[in-house]
Order: structure tokens, then C-alpha cells, then sequence
């Protein structure tokens, strides 16, 4: 890709853009232009102000000062549909498609009016098409959602933001859901889209991607742009430091020493109600000083291990054994008292309650402890008390133990959420996706945590997407598929190509 | 025009709008009255007259705010743990019921033992009325907005049964009514020769102690994290399903301490129109005080006085006293408005 771009035409322009909340600066006087045909990077931790950014663009928030130009012209504020006529298309990071409906009527609803949909399908499906086949996005106009992949859906919402002439992409976070092979091909894609024309907007917190596709990248830090530089000058490291304003250093895990098995699963197999994947007769150890970084894509029986493992399911079958004890009673108390530390995947609506206190919500699996409650009643101050020291230990920024959680930055929601979890010194240890959508810094830190409670001897199930977070941190990685467990694979025998495949479901032929 | 969060609603913020609310409802009313073709401002003046103008007529509001408050409380309680009790009418008189077969029966218990006795008993049955459906609930899944308020006609057809059967005072004359209380089984005045009796007491300590049970208890706070967030109370393993059968305990409980407080305390006797809606006025007076305990209180006193002095101002002005209910409903809607607007800042463009 050409690194001349500042010749060209300058296809959007923020000027001076600031945003406050209340006291907290959100966007302070900030200066973008983005180049046809030029990818963009967008990095910052999470707060940084990015989302607020977006928001401001698309007229969801209204600036408090500065203005946006799209193609030269200045867009009104506060308008939410100014952008999307001017020419702007957001991939969310949450897909917003509708399950009950095919891609072609996702694409189409929204562009037309609602009785017009079955009119001008023909050629609406053939523009599809032609669209699919020049952007490399190969998907069935005529397949319902609900049956799609992930890497399929992301697709049709690409291809979305395409049919209504979006000559500005911008994608948040698209990678985090997605396998080794289908980030390649996505990226594929945003190569013909800048053959093209298309100037993207890429918001991500993986810098080796950023590294890859972006010509230029911005970072933001406490809603300041800190840094501008093309892709070519700069290194992931100084990027890394730039976002967080300091030297970061990652963490690498020194060689493990495998202990006693402390949670194992002998032929279990699992059928969670609803549509979800289930567990197909597995075998598993936890052995304690050990991360078991179990790889595989959202969706194939992961959920239904962890409810295993955080005491809200049972296994239908088989053998499940604590330590010694062969299929003890199993509850999430029995789970807590079982001294099993839990990081569950939705950190907003199942690890917090939005509307209580951070002192609420860091108490709330151990309430009923003596040094919290007495005969019934709180102790409101001792619970204080403990909501200070994980404030300040686990270094969750916020006003006080009195904000509301949902106040919060997703990162400082997990950072609670892991003291809530760490301060019982657990022996065995779920981590559900605990650093998905987080930024670097919290990653770090959410990391670093991990291994010192493997280092004393805890261990520690790891559940992930992101593979470069599985090759990283695990002592051993399985990989999970349509409800089945790969064998294990020690440190470094496999390749991220390679646990690629096995996500993808190959080499389970003998096992299934 | 536009929603944005308000991050740390302000304390002028929180009172402001509801207090706007009230004097929204208020200008209504007024046209309404116009329309009717009275003064204004006459026809409200005497509402207030009516509602707190003599001391006759406060006390009067507050007999009328004494059922309110435990039905607000009833509702109010079951309401923070997502328990959609719409069945108080029932519960009411359920304890009015049990107050009426013990009162009349000589219990030969010295002092304020029988009342307690009473009171206890009361809570008893109305707390087992919401029982039942709590356990559909939480086994089969049935709705208990539907159950709770089918409950409430069963519960009035069945004291009709009742008044007109086995219950019937044999010196009535005729009229579907109990027998009179016994002295011991009614509640006193709390000033002589005033007309309010224990029951508005009663009231003032159920709303405090409902207030310390949900701020200060581990069941009010588990009470709160059900009706918050069903999902992550599972996660961390509240007892769900205990819990709400303890909020139901406690709701069905309060809501019968209503009908006690009507027997013991005012009527003597129990008749087929001893609440007028009681229980479903209570969903109102608990919405109003935005589910606060002690905003129930105040929520009752306020819905209690516009019905008295409706009743005393139509008297007089000749405006019908649907002005009162018209007066109530607009109230809530404008309070549906003020808690978004507490929460939600408007913003143009």
C-alpha cells in the first residue's frame, strides 16, 4: 500500500472536537483527516475516547466544540443520519443484524421504504452480488442469519455499509471475534476496498494487526491525540507505550510446574437448553501451578464448560471429581466454597449489577461471610472497607465505592470483577474471556494477575477467542469444537495455522 | 431532540421533576374543574380545605393514608424484587378475614396480647395468599401478574360467601356484615378523643422497618440484586427462588396488616366494601414514592388527602369526585415522565 497520502484527497476532517461528561474531558480538541484510499488506525485504552469519537461522527452525541467534514462539506450536528447520508458505514463490534431474516432483506431493510422491500429485489441481488464478488466477501444472499458464522455475519454487515454507498468505513474492533484464517480474509477485503477508493477507519487494540493494515495510525490517551505517525516508522512497542503513557513490558510466564489435579471430567457430556452447543463426552484435568488456554470459536460448547466449572450446571454424564470427591453436591455457592475463582464472559450483565455501588458489587459472592454480614444484617462499612482495598489493589479507576458500576469503563468492571474473584485466593481459577474488549494496559494487568495466582499454585482454566492470548499465557492449550476437546498440546508444539485448523474442526474425525 | 444519561442525578434534580409532576396533575385538574363549571381555583382550595383544612380533616386523611401505606409498603417491597404482586386487595382481605373470626371469638388474653395475636395471624394468611403464587412462579414458570390479580375476585367472592353464609352478624338486620369485634380485639385511639387509632402507628413503623430491611438486611440486599439482575444473582449464587418467596412473605404480610388495621382500627365489623380498591391503590402510592418506603408513606398521605378532600369539595362545589381519580391517574403518568427526566437530561438537536 502507498504511503503518499498526503497528496490525496482529504476525505474527512475533525476539527477541534470536544466532548465533555460532566467534569471528565471525553474528546479534547481533536484534530483527523483521513485520505481516499488510506486505513486509518485508531488506538487508545479503553476511556481513551475512541467510542465517544465514533459517537460524535455518526451525530449520536453532540460536540460541545469542533466540526466534522465529510467530502468538504460540514455535517449538522447532532444529526444521526447526516453521516450515513454523506457516506459513512459503521461495522459495530456487536453485530446488528436481525437472526429471522436472510442477508438480502438485512442489507435491503433500512435502504427502502418497508412496503417497497418486494420491489427491485432482483436487482438489489444482483448489485449484492456484484458487490460480494468485487470486495471478496462470499456469502449466500438467500441463507437466514441465524445459520451464519460469525466471519459470515461481519460479512454481511460490510457488505451493508458497501450497498449504501459508504465511501468511509470505519470498523470497531472487527477482529475480536474472528479465527486467524478469517482475519486474513477480512483483510483481504479492506485491500480491495482501498483499491478501490474506500478509506477506512480500523479501531483496534491488536497492535500486530494495526502493524499489518494501517497506513497511519492515531493514538488516543485520556481523550487527547498523543500521537500520529505512519505505520512504517513506528514499532507495536512504541505504539504500546504511547497508549498507555508508559514503558509496558508483556508478560511472559516462566516454565510452569504442574501439581496435584484439582478439577477433572471423565466422559461428561452436556445439553444446555436452547440452541446452544453442549459438551461431547470430554475428558479434562485442572492441575494446580498450570493455565489450561482452551482456544476455539465463541459458540462450540465453551459456555456450557464454563457453567461447569462456575457451578450453575451439572454434567448429564459422566464423572466430574474435586480433588477427591467424585461428583460433589454442585451450586455456584458449592463452586465459591469450593474456592473456585470466577471470571464469567459477560462482565456487564452477569459478573455486575449495573445499577449497585462498586461496595455491592465487589461482595457479591461473599456477603454472607462473617466479616461482612452478621445474623442477617450488613456491615455496610466493613463492606466499604473491602471495596476500598480492591479499588486501590486492582487499581480500578472510578470516583468511589459509591458510583454505580454501570459508570464504569469496561476495564475497570473486569478489574473489579478479578479482585471480587482473586482477593478469596481461589485454587482453581475461570477465566472466561476475561480481557475481551479491553484495552492493552488492562490486558497487561489482567495478565500479569493470571500468572502470579498460577505462580502460587492456582489453576487456572483459560477461555478465549483471541489466540495470540492462548499462545501466550497457556502451559497447555486444548482447542474446543462443536462440543468436542482437542488432545493437549503443550507450549509452543503447535502454530496459531495450526490450532486454526483445529478450531475450524479438522482432525477431531477420530475423536468424534 | 434527543436523551442523554444523567451520570449523578442532583438532588434538586430527583425531588424537582416529581414535584413538577404533582403541579402538572394539579393544572389539569383545574380545567377539568372549569370544564364542570366551577371556579378553579374555589374547587381547590376547597380540596384542600377538605384534606388538611381542620384538624377533623387531617385526621381523616391520615385514617385514609393508614390502609395505603401498608398496601403501598406490600407493593412496593414485592415490586424491588420484580415480583409484580398485584394481588393486595386479596391479602387485605385475607388479614381482615382472620382479624374478623378472632376478634369476635372471646381469646381470654389479657392486655394487647390478642392484638398481637391478631396481627400475627393476619400476616400469616395473607403471606400464604401470595405464597401460592410464588410457587407457580418459580416452578412453572405461570405469570403472577395473572394470578395475584385473579386471586383478588376469588378472595371477594369468597368473604361475600362467607358474610352471607357462616359469618353473618345474626343482628344485622339482614346486611351481609360480621359481627362486631370484641373490645380487646380492636385497636385504641392514639389520642383519646381523637379519631386516629393505632393503625397509622403501625404504618409509620412497617415503613421504617421496611426501609431498614432493604438497606441494612443481606435480604433486602438479595432482594434488590433479583429484581436488578436475574442473571448475575444466579451467577453468584443468590437462593433466587428463597428470596422471592421471603419478598412474598413480607408483601402478602404487609398488604393483610392493611385489612387488620381497617377492622380493628376503624370498621369494627367487616362488610363487603371495606376496602374501595385499597389494594390497587396501593400500586399507585408505591409508583409515586418510586418504591421508597418511606416516600410510600408520604405517597399516601398525598393520594389519601385528594380523595378526602374530593369527597368534602363535591359537597360543597358540585364538581364530582371523579375529579380525584382523574387527579391521581394524571399524577402518575406526569411521574412516569419526571423519573425519565431525573435520570435523562433532554437535548436539542
Amino acid at each position: 500500500m502507498t504511503t503518499a497520502t498526503e497528496a490525496r484527497e482529504v476525505v474527512l476532517r475533525l476539527n477541534g472536537i470536544t466532548k465533555r461528561f460532566g467534569k471528565q474531558t471525553a474528546n479534547d480538541s481533536i484534530n483527523l483527516t483521513l485520505h481516499r484510499g488510506e486505513v486509518v488506525a485508531l488506538l487508545g485504552e479503553n476511556g481513551a475516547g475512541k467510542t465517544t469519537l465514533m459517537n460524535i461522527l455518526f451525530g449520536h452525541y453532540t460536540a460541545d466544540a469542533g466540526t466534522v467534514e465529510v467530502f468538504g462539506h460540514t455535517l449538522p450536528t447532532g444529526t444521526t443520519g447526516a453521516a450515513l447520508k454523506a457516506g459513512l458505514g459503521m461495522v459495530h463490534q456487536h453485530f446488528t443484524l436481525a437472526n429471522n431474516l436472510t442477508v438480502l432483506d438485512n442489507i435491503l431493510l433500512g435502504t427502502s421504504p418497508i412496503w417497497s422491500l418486494g420491489r427491485g429485489r432482483k436487482s438489489a441481488r444482483a448489485r449484492v452480488k456484484t458487490l460480494a464478488e468485487d470486495f471478496g466477501l462470499a456469502v449466500d444472499p438467500d441463507a437466514k442469519i441465524a445459520v451464519l458464522s460469525v466471519g459470515e455475519r461481519q460479512r454481511v454487515e460490510i457488505l451493508k455499509a458497501l450497498y449504501r454507498d459508504a465511501r468511509i468505513l470505519i470498523l470497531d474492533e472487527p477482529t475480536a471475534v474472528l479465527t486467524p484464517q478469517e482475519t486474513d480474509a477480512l483483510f483481504k477485503t479492506l485491500r480491495k476496498a482501498v483499491e478501490r477508493g474506500l478509506s477506512i477507519i480500523f479501531i483496534s487494540h491488536k497492535l500486530q494487526e494495526v502493524m499489518t493494515i494501517s497506513n497511519r495510525v492515531i493514538v488516543l490517551r485520556h481523550g487527547k491525540l498523543v500521537g500520529q505517525t505512519p505505520t512504517a516508522k513506528t514499532t507495536p512497542s512504541a505504539l504500546a507505550e504511547l497508549m498507555v503513557g508508559a514503558k509496558i513490558s508483556k508478560p511472559v510466564p516462566s516454565e510452569s510446574k504442574q501439581g496435584a489435579t484439582l478439577f477433572s471430567l471423565r466422559g461428561v457430556s452436556a445439553h444446555p437448553p436452547g440452541h446452544r452447543t453442549g459438551l461431547r463426552n470430554i475428558d479434562l484435568d485442572l492441575h494446580a501451578g498450570q493455565i489450561l488456554g482452551l482456544a476455539g470459536v465463541s459458540g462450540n460448547g465453551q459456555g456450557a464448560l464454563a457453567e461447569l466449572l462456575s457451578g450453575e450446571a451439572k454434567p448429564e454424564s459422566g464423572e466430574m471429581r474435586l480433588g477427591n470427591e467424585k461428583d460433589p453436591p454442585w451450586s455456584p455457592r458449592a463452586a465459591l466454597a469450593a474456592e473456585i475463582g470466577r471470571i464469567p464472559e459477560d462482565r456487564n450483565s452477569v459478573g455486575s449489577i449495573a445499577n449497585f455501588t462498586l461496595t455491592e458489587n465487589v461482595i457479591l459472592e461473599t456477603y454472607k461471610n462473617p466479616s461482612l454480614s452478621r445474623a442477617g444484617w450488613m456491615r455496610w462499612s466493613a463492606a466499604e472497607t473491602f471495596a476500598r482495598k480492591v479499588i486501590a489493589q486492582y487499581d480500578v479507576r472510578c470516583p468511589g465505592p459509591e458510583t454505580r458500576i454501570r459508570l464504569l469503563s469496561g476495564g475497570n468492571i473486569q478489574k473489579l470483577i478479578l479482585g471480587r474473584a482473586f482477593e478469596t485466593s481461589p485454587r482453581i481459577i475461570l477465566a472466561n474471556q476475561p480481557v475481551r474488549g479491553l484495552d492493552i494496559g488492562a490486558v497487561t494487568y489482567v495478565h500479569e494477575r493470571l500468572i502470579a495466582a498460577r505462580d502460587k499454585g492456582a489453576a487456572i482454566l483459560l477461555i478465549s477467542e483471541d489466540l495470540d492470548e492462548i499462545l501466550s499465557l497457556s502451559d497447555v492449550i486444548r482447542v474446543m469444537s462443536e462440543g468436542r476437546l482437542s488432545p493437549e498440546f503443550p507450549r509452543g508444539s503447535k502454530t496459531a495455522a495450526e490450532l486454526g485448523r483445529w478450531m475450524a474442526g479438522e482432525g477431531f474425525g477420530h475423536a468424534a | 431532540m434527543r436523551l442523554e444519561p444523567v451520570a449523578n442525578p442532583s438532588f434538586a434534580r430527583t425531588l424537582g421533576f416529581p414535584a413538577m409532576a404533582l403541579g402538572l396533575s394539579v393544572i389539569v385538574a383545574s380545567f377539568l374543574a372549569l370544564l364542570a363549571g366551577a371556579n378553579p381555583f374555589a374547587t381547590l382550595g376547597l380540596i384542600l380545605k377538605g384534606a388538611v383544612g381542620s384538624q377533623f380533616a387531617a385526621l381523616e386523611t391520615l385514617n385514609r393514608a393508614t390502609p395505603l401505606i401498608f398496601t403501598g409498603l406490600a407493593v412496593a417491597v414485592a415490586f424491588r424484587a420484580k415480583l409484580w404482586n398485584i394481588g393486595a386487595e386479596a391479602q387485605l382481605y385475607m388479614g381482615a378475614l382472620i382479624t374478623v373470626i378472632l376478634g369476635t371469638s372471646a381469646l381470654g388474653l389479657p392486655g394487647p396480647q390478642p392484638l398481637i395475636l391478631i396481627a400475627f395471624t393476619a400476616m400469616l394468611g395473607g403471606a400464604l395468599m401470595l405464597l401460592g403464587p410464588v410457587i407457580l412462579k418459580t416452578r412453572f414458570g405461570v405469570d403472577e401478574v395473572v394470578t395475584t390479580l385473579l386471586l383478588n375476585f376469588i378472595m371477594l367472592l369468597f368473604v361475600s360467601l362467607l358474610l352471607e353464609g357462616p359469618l353473618k352478624d345474626p343482628m344485622g338486620m339482614g346486611w351481609p356484615k360480621s359481627p362486631r369485634l370484641e373490645s380487646e380485639a380492636r385497636l385504641p385511639r392514639i389520642v383519646e378523643g381523637l379519631r386516629l387509632h393505632w393503625g397509622f402507628a403501625l404504618g409509620l413503623i412497617c415503613a421504617v422497618a421496611v426501609w431498614m430491611i432493604e438497606t441494612r438486611t443481606t435480604l433486602g440486599y438479595e432482594i434488590r440484586a433479583v429484581g436488578q439482575n436475574l442473571k448475575a444473582a444466579r451467577f453468584v449464587g443468590i437462593p433466587v427462588n428463597l428470596v422471592l418467596f421471603k419478598t412474598a412473605l413480607l408483601s402478602g404480610g404487609l398488604a393483610a396488616l392493611a385489612g387488620f388495621s381497617e377492622v380493628a382500627g376503624l370498621k369494627g365489623s367487616l362488610t363487603l366494601d371495606l376496602s374501595p380498591g385499597f389494594g390497587y391503590t396501593g400500586i399507585v402510592v408505591a409508583m409515586l414514592a418510586l418504591l421508597h418506603p418511606l416516600g410510600v408513606v408520604v405517597s399516601a398521605v398525598f393520594v389519601a388527602g385528594v380523595f378526602v378532600g374530593a369527597d368534602s369539595m363535591s359537597r360543597t362545589a358540585g364538581v364530582p369526585t371523579y375529579i380525584a381519580d382523574i387527579l391521581l391517574a394524571t399524577a402518575l403518568l406526569f411521574m412516569v415522565l419526571a423519573i425519565l427526566l431525573t435520570r435523562f437530561r433532554i437535548v436539542r438537536g
